[in-house]
This record gives structure tokens, C-alpha cells and sequence, in this order.
């Protein structure tokens, strides 16, 4: 097995006096896909977030693919063009069209010519199936296809390591499918992912590893059929047991 | 018989247009049309002042705004950008400038910049240069502000897509940041132009040469030498034949960003 994608290590953050990741390990492996699972509140989006520094570390260790995150004389904008992100309200720029969406940071950034970017972005634009949609302004698109046009922009930067931030919670009940899809063929593809997402059949059939978070801790980790299928601890099960059995709620209370 | 609510707001309405009319009457009975003819609608004035109060009044009106305007748009991005700095001097400097600016009147502005600068530096500009420093020191005052708010209003979600594309904090405001920005604030900074337009009539506090007359000026002296009125209605006409379209500019644009209210 090759170097793990991600190593963390230690993981702390607070917000002031408030203390949201106590004491965080994981390591996910070269072309895993790891889905957290958790209540809100349970710190498992600044964890993510941590990951490509968007969320400052208070203490602990964060290397992905070999280059350590929280070395403070790290070239911060030059490690996130290897970790793709794409966010719950999907954050399109909303003044450039689709195409200039997926190519403006190429060209920007990884200095990418006009003609390159431009055929990275509509090869990943099919990847999404939304190549029709190349010049239309995001405020045109449904959320799903939003969602969709935001993984294609992560993808054009040809990134080694994704992190999704609760990607279909914003989205129409039945635009999740779409978006779903997606994810399941990268993952599919072998590319690392790491998942706050709270679809959790999505969990159980796509993760290698599903981790559940609460309380800044991450109370249980494993293989998804045992974390969803088996959990071990009382706050998996009557957590599991909210989401997945949401009309009795009190039977487990 | 009482009259219904309908009815008397009918009534009462009735009443304000009796009113009206009333007034316009009295006014048009009072007023000496004789004189208000020859005093502002003497034609012959009016051919004589055609077609320097266009060539030269009008033209150097428009220049002096377009380059005030410019030039006070970037010093204003240059000092919202400081009021948004991180670093505590930038902010101070930027808040003294905006307060100091917008709180003395633009003719103050001028007469410091035309006699002030001269005295204590020992230098002389042109009479361009003087009205465009001038006009863009008092415009920048303002637009830093609008530009700030502007800068605020634009979601940070925006601002964390970019940076985890790898895109710098500098680069991030360049290509995402104030293109939005300039979005939502194109209605306010339409205003900005339209005050910028008025203020350029300052200018006469310099004394300045034949071809460099904007419009109040020119119709100030045509005024004197021509002993009526009617240049200053032609000024004030011309006027309006630059702020009315920039107005409805400004309310198409309002209309066309759903109107989001920046303050």
C-alpha cells in the first residue's frame, strides 16, 4: 500500500471558549472514500474543513498526500489545488457562466492555457453529464445541477484528494439522486473522498469507512456495514436510529 | 347623509386636485410673463451662446466628471480595501480620510487644493489636473464606502470556493470579489456620478481660461455679458441632459440586481 492520502492526527479547534474537535485521528488511504456520519453540531464540517485549512487548527497535525497542512510556512493556495472541495450551498462564482466557473482557477492558478483548461472543464462538465449547460449562468441551473457544475469545477484542477461538505442537504429531495450518482461513479474511479453527508444509504453503499462523530470525538469508526449495520456504542445506535427511523423517534428513547 | 369611507376619500381627494389648480392659477396670474420671457427665453442670447455652451461647456463638464470619477474610483477602491485590512493603520487612515472628506463641502476641498497646495508645497498644477485631484478626492470619500459595503455584501461562501481552489487572498478579491462587488453597487455608484456631474461646477473657483468654461461657469458669464437668464436655463438644461439618463441608468440597473439594498 502506498502513503495514506490523509493523516490526522491530534486534531483540535476551538471558537473561542467553544471547543468543537477535542481530539481527532484518522487516516484515510490513497483512494478510499470516508464518509462522516454525525449530529449537527458534532464538529464533523470544522473537520473537514480543517483538512484543506479553511478552518484554522488549534493544535494537531494534518498532512495530506505528503505535504503537511498545518506547517505554518506551508504554501497553503498551492496544497488546496490538490484537494477539491465542494460545499452545501455550492457556492458557484455567480458572475462567471458555467465554463469560466471550471476554468477561471486553472488559468488563474494552475496557469493552465485557455485551450487546456477549457478542454479539462468540458470533459469534466460530460463527467457530470451537464455538458449542454457549458454557458449558462449558475443562477439558471437547479441546485442539483448547481451541485453538480460545483464537483466538475473541483475536478478541473485535477485533484488527488475530495472533501464534500454535506453536499446534498440543500438540494430538492429528488435532485439528491443526480448528485448522488456523481459521487458514486468518482468514488468508483478510485478517487479519495472524504464525505459529511447524512445520506446514509450512500454511506453504507459507497464508503469504505464510515466514521461517527459526536461531541468533538469520534466516538466509532469502521467499515460501513459495521457502523451503520452494527454499531457498537449507545450514541451510534440511538443517532442511527433518529436518522434512519425518523417517524419512531420515541421507541428508542 | 353620511358618506361612506369610499366616498369621502373621494371627496378629499377631489379637494387636493381644487387645490392644486387654484395654486397654479394664482401663480400664472401673479408672474410677469413679459419679463420671465425676455429674461430666460431670449432667443437671440440663446443662438448666441450655440455652439461653444456644447464644444466647451458641455464637453469639459463631461471630461472633468469622467476623470474625477476615475480617478476618485480607484482611490476609493484603494481605501475600502484599507478599511477592510487586517492591519489596524490602514483602517485608521482609511476611516479618517472617508469621515474627514465626506464631512466638509467639496468647495472646501477645492479652495484648499487651488490656494492651499500651491503655499505649502510650492508646486502649481494644471487647471485639469487641480479639478480631476479635486473632484476625486471628495468623490473617493464616498465611494469607499459603497464599495466596502459592497465588498461585504458578497457571500463569503464566494470567497471560500476560490480560496479552496487555491486562489490567493489577493487574487480572490480580484476575480471573484469586487466583480461581484461592482454588481451590487452599480445603482449607489450611478448616484456618486450624478453628484461628481453638479460638483464639477466648482471649478469656478479657479480661474480658469475661455476653453476650459464648464457649465455653470459659462453660463455665469454669458449671464453677466448677456444680461439675462437664459444661459443659466440652458446650463441647467445641459445639466440634465447628462444626470436624467444616468438616473434611469441607475434605477434600470436597481431593477436589473433585484434591487438589494446596500447601505
Amino acid at each position: 500500500m502506498t502513503e495514506p492520502a490523509v493523516v490526522i492526527t491530534g486534531l483540535k479547534k476551538s471558537f473561542g471558549p467553544l471547543e468543537v474537535l477535542k481530539d481527532i485521528d484518522l487516516t484515510v488511504a490513497s483512494g478510499e472514500v470516508v464518509c462522516i456520519i454525525g449530529p449537527s453540531g458534532s464538529g464533523k464540517s470544522t473537520m473537514l474543513r480543517c483538512v484543506n485549512l479553511l478552518e484554522e487548527p488549534t493544535g494537531g497535525k494534518i498532512v495530506v498526500n505528503g505535504v503537511e497542512m498545518t506547517d505554518p510556512d506551508v504554501d497553503i493556495d498551492e496544497a488546496r489545488t490538490k484537494i477539491g472541495m465542494v460545499f452545501q450551498s455550492f457556492n458557484l462564482f455567480a458572475h462567471l457562466s458555467v465554463i469560466n466557473n471550471l476554468t477561471v482557477a486553472q488559468r488563474k492558478v494552475l496557469k493552465r492555457g485557455e485551450k487546456e483548461a477549457e478542454e479539462i472543464a468540458r470533459h469534466n462538465l460530460e463527467r457530470v453529464g451537464l455538458t449542454d449547460k457549458a454557458n449558462a449562468m449558475p443562477a439558471q441551473l437547479s441546485g442539483g445541477q448547481q451541485q453538480r457544475v460545483a464537483i466538475a469545477r473541483a475536478l478541473s484542477m485535477s485533484p488527488e484528494v475530495m472533501l464534500f461538505d454535506e453536499p446534498t442537504s440543500a438540494l430538492d429531495p429528488e435532485l439528491v439522486g443526480d448528485v448522488l450518482g456523481v459521487m458514486r461513479q468518482l468514488a468508483d474511479e478510485g478517487m479519495t473522498m472524504l464525505v459529511v453527508t447524512h445520506e446514509m444509504q450512500f454511506a453504507r453503499e459507497v464508503a469504505d469507512k464510515v466514521l461517527f462523530m459526536d461531541g468533538g470525538y469520534v466516538v466509532e469508526q469502521g467499515p460501513a456495514a459495521e457502523v451503520i449495520g452494527n454499531p457498537q456504542h449507545d450514541r451510534t445506535k440511538s443517532f442511527l436510529a433518529r436518522v434512519l427511523n425518523p417517524t419512531h423517534v420515541d421507541d428508542v428513547d | 347623509m353620511a358618506l361612506s369611507k369610499r366616498q369621502r376619500s373621494k371627496v378629499f381627494r377631489g379637494v387636493q386636485y381644487g387645490v392644486l389648480v387654484v395654486v397654479l392659477i394664482v401663480i400664472a396670474l401673479v408672474a410677469d410673463w413679459g419679463t420671465i420671457k425676455r429674461a430666460f427665453f431670449d432667443f437671440e442670447v440663446m443662438s448666441k451662446l450655440f455652439p461653444d455652451v456644447i464644444f466647451i461647456a458641455l464637453k469639459n463638464t463631461i471630461i472633468y466628471t469622467a476623470l474625477g470619477f476615475t480617478v476618485g474610483l480607484v482611490l476609493g477602491l484603494v481605501l475600502a480595501l484599507m478599511k477592510l485590512s487586517p492591519v489596524p493603520p490602514y483602517r485608521w487612515i482609511a476611516t479618517i480620510y472617508i469621515e474627514f472628506f465626506r464631512g466638509i463641502p467639496a468647495l472646501l476641498v477645492f479652495i484648499a487644493f487651488n490656494f492651499g497646495i500651491p503655499l505649502a508645497f510650492q508646486v502649481r498644477f494644471d487647471n485639469l489636473t487641480t479639478v480631476t485631484i479635486a473632484l476625486a478626492i471628495v468623490g473617493a470619500a464616498y465611494m469607499a464606502e459603497t464599495i466596502r459595503a459592497g465588498i461585504q455584501a458578497v457571500p463569503k461562501g464566494q470567497i471560500e470556493a476560490a480560496r479552496s481552489l487555491g486562489m490567493s487572498q489577493g487574487r480572490t478579491m480580484a476575480t471573484v470579489v469586487i466583480p461581484q462587488a461592482f454588481r451590487i453597487i452599480l445603482p449607489p455608484l450611478t448616484n456618486e456620478l450624478i453628484m461628481l456631474t453638479k460638483d464639477s461646477s466648482l471649478i469656478y473657483l479657479i480661474g480658469v481660461q475661455y476653453e476650459q468654461l464648464e457649465l455653470t461657469k459659462f453660463g455665469r458669464d454669458a449671464m453677466n455679458q448677456y444680461r439675462g437668464m437664459t444661459p443659466i436655463l440652458i446650463a441647467g438644461a445641459l445639466y440634465l441632459i447628462i444626470t436624467l439618463p444616468l438616473g434611469y441608468l441607475s434605477r434600470r440597473l436597481e431593477r436589473h440586481t433585484g434591487g438589494k439594498k446596500v447601505s
